[in-house]
């Protein structure tokens, strides 16, 4: 009993992490319509900003954090006016080769400056190990992420559904015409949404260090997690990513501790069935634009 | 009755061997005896070139998105190497059509979840296939060999004629003439009323319905063609090279495939072939040129594709082959490809 | 229109056509040139391996020249990031296009296996510097290997762990050729000596998260687990052993050293203190030798080498003592039968090339990891000497 709690609760952490991941990319696909395959590529720049900072600067593990958040989100306005921006209007295909192309260098861009070893992250002591709770085995830095995340999540949904920023920004993806029409600056509304959301995937991205192992290679092998929450939670709104990313971690944890050889087999299997059953996500209100 | 003519008189006008295809495929013959040293890469390159023939065929013709394309590639490859490894099939002609038809079958299967819903889910549905099939190679090792691949296949002589040879001539020549014949094959058909009737569902599916075209019947149809070609290529891979390893489902070879093709340009059937042959020679002389970094500058071409937009480089590229043609034929030359105009 | 754009086309496919053959003239071979083509793993999962094996080869041509017998050694690199296909097509193009006399490397075992048939083919020795299959050597008379075999590192932990108290062992083993390897030496051995292994998992070669292995190995209450993981995510391994208490619960861990590369030690932790390995090299080996090549890597690549890089470094070690032997003669029966029986002191100690399976013998040391100065290191205690590949004595 203690330890299907204790896979639950990694199950959690797994897809809260997914989904903090993930949420930029649920935004820039569902909200902006833009396939941003290189979405990765800003979480790995947030994993090792924090890992430079704490390993070779002598930063605290919590101080490092928020750069992370803020490097990453440089990155992405940076890459938003200068090029992101001239291919909204593209078709999927011209966005995928795009992506994929910003993927490839920041993949050989790494690697060349960073090296291909792994990287870890010093953490604090007081994040290592674990603690009993009521006999359950709870790892003191899934449960920080767990915090820290769910914290986010509320954070994130009450911008969009109470802030003025918020309005602003469900206003220019329902239509755009009118909100210009409206006085509403679309392309600043989404320049922003873009850098949050790469910030985002930059605080994801430290924090995943320990769990899933950063290399210069993250941003292609997570590629595929990502579109998976995103097309199984559907892309209306932040609602649905969350729960296919809890989803999503629970059944791998789950997957991987009762039939440890057929873990894959059991995500690709419950993704396809609900694709097939609900083709616009589980929560999807329209096709995806 | 005049739009009728009209239509038919331009499919058949578009189904006419001009002077320039017959000089591609001379050229690519001459290819194989020009450079005989590089066999290897140029058999690359036609396998590519026919799996990517493969997607164009759901993907310019009919519009299905595929990022899991590799499943059929995968299928064919272990196929064949299943069929060669305990001796059930020994003659590899032979072997090439059933590794084929049992990816065509595993498309004819697949395509009723694939036909559903909208780009994205088809981009997942697709890649989900793919990534399970590979999941289930690695799981059942004992048939497949897991991670370490198929190993010691010993492949026969073609027609008990032609042994595969170390330098992989028999190999390119075998894989030319097959991409020749599955190219001929797809030719006709996508100038047949078939394809035109793909080409009305592609453009807009609702209309297609509304003038009788069963949408989803086509669909099914071309998908499980292009399948059947994909397993060819996957059969060929294993053919000419001895192996077949896991790697022939991953997500990297999809991924490659959708960048070939759209390289080359979609709906068109060289698109696929010239994407191929140019996306390889990039590969090579970057990986030569620096092994351990040669993806920034794929990637940075990629970048810069999109961004200048491909209709200009073609453009630019195509500027001295069109100066020598104008001084020639002394005809204006007009040079954006079919799809960039989309 | 659409008539003329076609045509266009297809003249520039042609131009673009006719390039691989401008790209492929290669200058004349000169004669005094010895060629060994080098290919590894350099971009995807296992590119660190790669980069160790480059880097070693590099500092050892820097130290002793790139001339030996007269003749000038050329090494041409190529990536095949671990995917045989690629290895074999780059084998196959080096040896007819490029005329090597070596080919070298191989990152993992199917790319070795692949390019066996070519070296036969060829009779051109191919000198294994990673991958440690045990019958990687069988499958062609040209290859000698300069890594180890993880029959080697597995029996030797098998029977240390039987015979040092240790009753219950739960396992953790990637699923492909080398971790299966891995696991059945230990486990004949370690049952032989009165062992019993109480859960068994296999683990998916690429793996993002151990949580939940780990929570089943946690679960199953053994002394020790064995495990063995690629090398590059031991890192990974042992801070999820930390996190998940495994430290604290007093379950240890064994393995081939492969989980203990030198070159991450220094990211796993203090959690990592006390793991006893079964491995061919560590760092801190205790020769001058050794200190001087740790020393010279460090200086040239600032980070400490593993056991990938001593492979290389003996890896072209043989390459040039198997040249001066024949006199700069580059036929392969010879460089081969040169290569047989030769012994040297290499930075992990005193090596040998057995003379029947062309398999590397060396000492395996028992290593605890211990702090010194301040750094992590794999600590020996005790040596088995001239370990041969039991995955073929005993046959």
């Amino acid at each position: 009993m203690a330890s299907v709690l204790t896979n639950l609760f990694d199950g959690v952490a797994y897809g809260m992490l997914l989904f903090v991941l993930a949420c930029g990319l649920a935004v820039t696909l569902g909200l902006m319509n833009f396939v941003n395959l290189a979405h990765g590529a800003f979480a790995m720049a947030g994993g090792y900003i924090c890992a430079v900072l704490v390993n070779n600067s002598g930063w605290p593990f919590f101080a490092a954090l928020p750069l992370a958040f803020a490097g990453s989100a440089a990155i992405g306005i940076v890459l938003e006016r200068a090029l992101y921006r001239h291919l909204y209007m593209r078709g999927h295909l011209d966005q995928v080769l795009f992506s994929i192309g910003l993927v490839f260098m920041s993949v050989a861009a790494v690697d060349y400056v960073m090296g291909s070893s792994r990287v870890f992250i010093k953490l604090p002591a007081a994040l290592e190990g674990q603690i009993d709770l009521f006999g359950v085995g709870i790892g003191r830095y899934r449960l920080m992420i767990v915090v820290i995340c769910g914290l986010l999540t509320l954070a994130l949904q009450l911008i969009l559904a109470k802030t003025r920023f918020g309005s602003r920004l469900r206003a220019a993806v329902d239509d755009p015409r009118a909100a210009i029409g409206l006085g509403i600056n679309v392309p600043q509304v989404f320049a922003f949404t873009f850098a949050f959301g790469c910030g985002l995937a930059g605080l994801g991205g430290a924090l995943s260090a320990e769990i899933l192992g950063l290399d210069p290679y993250f941003p292609l092998k997570f590629m595929i997690y990502f579109l998976i929450v995103v097309t199984v939670g559907g892309s209306s709104s932040i609602t649905g990513p969350f729960l296919a990313s809890l989803l999503l971690g629970i059944a791998d944890v789950a997957g991987k501790y009762y039939v440890p050889k057929m873990g894959p087999f059991v995500i690709y299997t419950v993704m396809i069935v609900i694709l097939i059953w609900r083709p616009n996500g589980l929560f999807g209100r329209t096709a995806a634009r | 009755m005049t739009a009728l003519t009209d239509v038919s008189s331009q499919a058949a006008a578009g189904a006419r061997w001009r002077i320039s295809e017959v000089v591609f495929w001379l050229l690519a013959l001459a290819c194989a005896f020009l450079f005989p040293s590089r066999y290897l890469i140029m058999t690359d390159i036609v396998r590519l070139g026919l799996f990517a023939l493969s997607l164009d065929l759901i993907l310019g013709y009919a519009g299905i998105v595929s990022l899991g394309h590799a499943a059929f590639f995968g299928v064919g490859a272990y196929s064949a190497g299943l069929l060669a490894l305990h001796g059930i099939i020994n003659e590899p002609v032979i072997a090439l059509v059933a590794a084929g038809l049992v990816a065509a079958v595993l498309g004819f299967l697949t395509s009723f979840l694939v036909i559903r819903g909208v780009d994205l889910t088809r981009l997942m549905v697709t890649l989900g296939i793919a990534l399970l099939l590979e999941a289930l190679a690695e799981r059942f090792s004992d048939v497949t060999g897991g991670s370490d691949g198929l190993q010691g296949i010993e492949m026969q002589p073609i027609l008990g004629l032609f042994a595969f040879d170390m330098f992989g001539k028999t190999g390119f020549f075998y894989s030319l003439i097959v991409l020749f014949i599955l190219f001929l094959l797809a030719r006709r058909i996508v100038y047949s009323p078939f394809g035109l009737s793909l080409r009305a569902i592609r453009n807009n599916p609702l209309r297609a319905a509304a003038i009788g075209v069963p949408v989803n019947r086509r669909l099914v149809a071309v998908y499980t063609l292009a399948a059947f070609y994909a397993g060819i290529a996957g059969a060929l891979f294993t053919q000419t090279s001895a192996l077949a390893s896991l790697d022939v489902f991953a997500f990297e070879r999809s991924a490659d495939l959708m960048l070939v093709l759209v390289i080359g340009g979609t709906g068109y059937l060289y698109g696929g072939l010239i994407g191929a042959v140019v996306f390889k020679m990039l590969q090579e002389f970057f990986q030569s040129l620096t092994p351990q970094y040669w993806l920034f500058w794929i990637g940075l071409v990629l970048v810069v594709i999109v961004l200048v937009g491909r209709a200009r480089i073609h453009r630019s590229v195509l500027f001295v082959p069109n100066l020598i043609i104008r001084q020639f034929v002394g005809r204006k030359a007009v040079v954006v490809p079919e799809s960039d105009a989309s | 229109m659409i008539d003329f754009n076609r045509r266009r086309m297809l003249l520039w496919a042609a131009t673009a056509a006719a390039l691989p053959g401008l790209c492929a003239v290669s200058p004349a071979r000169a004669e005094d040139t010895v060629k060994i083509g080098l290919i590894l793993p350099m971009t995807g999962g296992q590119a660190s391996t790669g980069k160790q094996i480059d880097n070693a080869i590099k500092l050892y041509m820097q130290q002793k020249g790139d001339t030996v017998a007269g003749r000038k050694i050329e090494i041409i690199l190529k990536d095949d990031a671990a995917v045989p296909d690629n290895t074999k097509r780059l084998a196959q193009e080096l040896i007819v296009n490029d005329k090597v006399n070596f080919i070298a490397g191989f990152g993992v075992t199917p790319a070795a296996l692949a390019a066996a048939p070519l070296a036969t083919q060829a009779k051109i020795p191919e000198i294994v510097m990673a991958a440690g299959t045990s019958i990687i050597t069988e499958r062609s008379p040209y290859i000698v290997r300069t890594s180890f075999t993880l029959a080697q590192s597995s029996t030797i932990i098998g029977d240390w762990a039987a015979k040092n108290g240790i009753k219950k062992v739960a396992t953790l083993t990637s699923d492909y050729a080398p971790g299966n390897d891995a696991l059945n030496f230990f486990k004949q051995h370690f049952t032989a000596g009165g062992g019993e292994i109480v859960e068994e998992v296999k683990v998916p070669l690429a793996n993002p998260d151990f949580a939940p292995f780990l929570q089943r190995m946690k679960d199953s209450k053994p002394d020790a687990m064995f495990v063995f993981v690629p090398a590059g995510q031991g890192g990974n391994f042992m801070k999820q052993y930390a996190e998940r208490g495994l430290d604290k619960s007093g379950i240890k861990v064994i393995g081939p050293g492969d989980v203990m590369d030198d070159d991450l030690l220094n990211n796993m932790g203090d959690a990592a203190l006390g793991v006893v390995t079964a491995h061919l090299y560590s760092a801190a080996h205790p020769s001058q030798m050794n200190k001087d090549f740790v020393a010279a890597y460090k200086k040239a690549f600032s980070n400490r080498p593993g056991f990938m890089a001593v492979s290389g470094y003996d890896g072209i070690h043989l390459i040039y003592e198997a040249l001066k032997k024949t006199g700069g003669d580059t036929n392969g029966d010879k460089l081969v039968d040169a290569m047989k029986g030769m012994k040297w002191e290499s930075p992990r100690g005193p090596i040998s090339i057995d003379p029947e399976t062309r398999d590397i013998v060396q000492n395996i040391y028992i290593r605890k990891l211990e702090k010194v100065d301040g750094e992590l290191y794999n600590v020996e205690f005790e040596t088995f000497e001239a370990v041969k590949d039991p995955g073929k004595t005993k046959k």
